[in-house]
């Protein structure tokens, strides 16, 4: 027998006929963490006890899962159309949502304007603190120790990788959301949208562009 | 609890390293930074993980540092800036 058997790899030309992939595990594959099964446990309890109902508790996840970023961009279409409407934004979010019938929670949310001096960028160092009631569920990589440990040491650098080349005329502010607030960016309205409708505007504003990692794209090219 | 420091005081965060939860990142530990926002009163993020919802509220403040302070090899510009949430018994005065 020749040293070449099974099993050892021959690269691409090493091709499996029945084109057999690597079985993807299922949900149960794959054991319970500690905090999944403390979650379950205090679902479980908290529904035994009545405190809530299962309904209750699941149509919570259906409200959260339901937000999206479309709440963030109105905020800011509004902001970039109504100076007024910026000013209380930046002085109290909360109390300006309403003005769109937008409740935000009770968590303060602060507003960060973005200018041609100052760049903002949000990140949570700590753990993944995130303006949810605006923008919804954080994107994995805002949890990521990667991004956590980087968006404030080398926040330019981490600006580059998602493609925001910022001059180094620009001041760049990290807000590190370590407590009780929560932060949400607000960028500068793009050259060349004037003749935009609120709506149009809304449409240019990402989560990343709230976020901070992004800019919003110029009217011509959305 | 009154807040003791006003928007402008340049204060430190406490070298310290307690057991247990607090949210004084360590990155900011012993560096001196200046307020630029009373945030409110909140209770104690170190009672309340370990369960006391009674506790006393703290004064919570945002503080900025440069961050030519925070990272020695800081490769960004002279002017950049980092804001942190820090309640006031992780603070001292910067000059003391």
């Amino acid at each position: 027998m020749s040293d070449h058997h099974h099993g050892h790899s021959h690269g691409v030309y090493d091709v499996d006929p029945l084109h057999h992939h690597p079985p993807q595990p299922d949900l149960e594959d794959t054991p319970l963490t500690h905090h999944q099964i403390m979650q379950m446990a205090v679902a479980e309890l908290l529904i035994e006890k009545e405190i809530i109902s299962a309904e209750e508790l699941r149509k919570e996840i259906d409200f959260m899962d339901s937000i999206t970023p479309v709440r963030g961009s109105k905020l800011v279409a509004r902001a970039w159309t109504d100076n007024g409407f910026k000013d209380r934004l930046i002085a109290d979010s909360k109390a300006a949502a309403t003005e769109l019938d937008m409740d935000i929670g009770p968590i303060p949310i602060l507003v960060m304007e973005n200018t041609p001096q100052v760049h903002n960028l949000i990140v949570c160092t700590l753990c993944s603190c995130y303006p949810r009631m605006l923008l919804g569920i954080p994107p994995d990589w805002y949890k990521s120790r990667s991004y956590r440990r980087r968006a404030i040491s080398e926040p330019r650098k981490v600006l580059s990788e998602f493609g925001t080349d910022l001059s180094n005329d620009v001041q760049i502010k990290v807000h590190d959301s370590t407590a009780d607030m929560r932060y949400m960016v607000l960028p500068m309205r793009p050259e060349g949208s004037d003749d935009m409708s609120e709506e149009d505007l809304a449409g240019l504003v990402t989560r990343d562009c709230m976020i901070g990692v992004a800019l919003p794209g110029s009217a011509s090219a959305s | 609890m009154t807040a003791r420091y006003t928007i402008g005081d340049n204060v430190r965060v406490r070298q310290a390293y307690p057991p247990g939860h607090c949210r004084t990142p360590y990155y900011c530990r012993g560096k001196s930074g200046v307020i630029v926002r009373y945030c409110g009163n909140f209770r104690n993020p170190e009672d309340l993980a370990y369960g006391t919802y009674n506790g006393p509220e703290v004064p919570m403040y945002r503080v900025q540092f440069n961050q030519t302070d925070m990272w020695p090899d800081y490769s960004g510009a002279p002017q950049d800036k980092v804001e942190i949430e820090l309640y006031e018994h992780w603070l001292v005065p910067a000059s003391s």
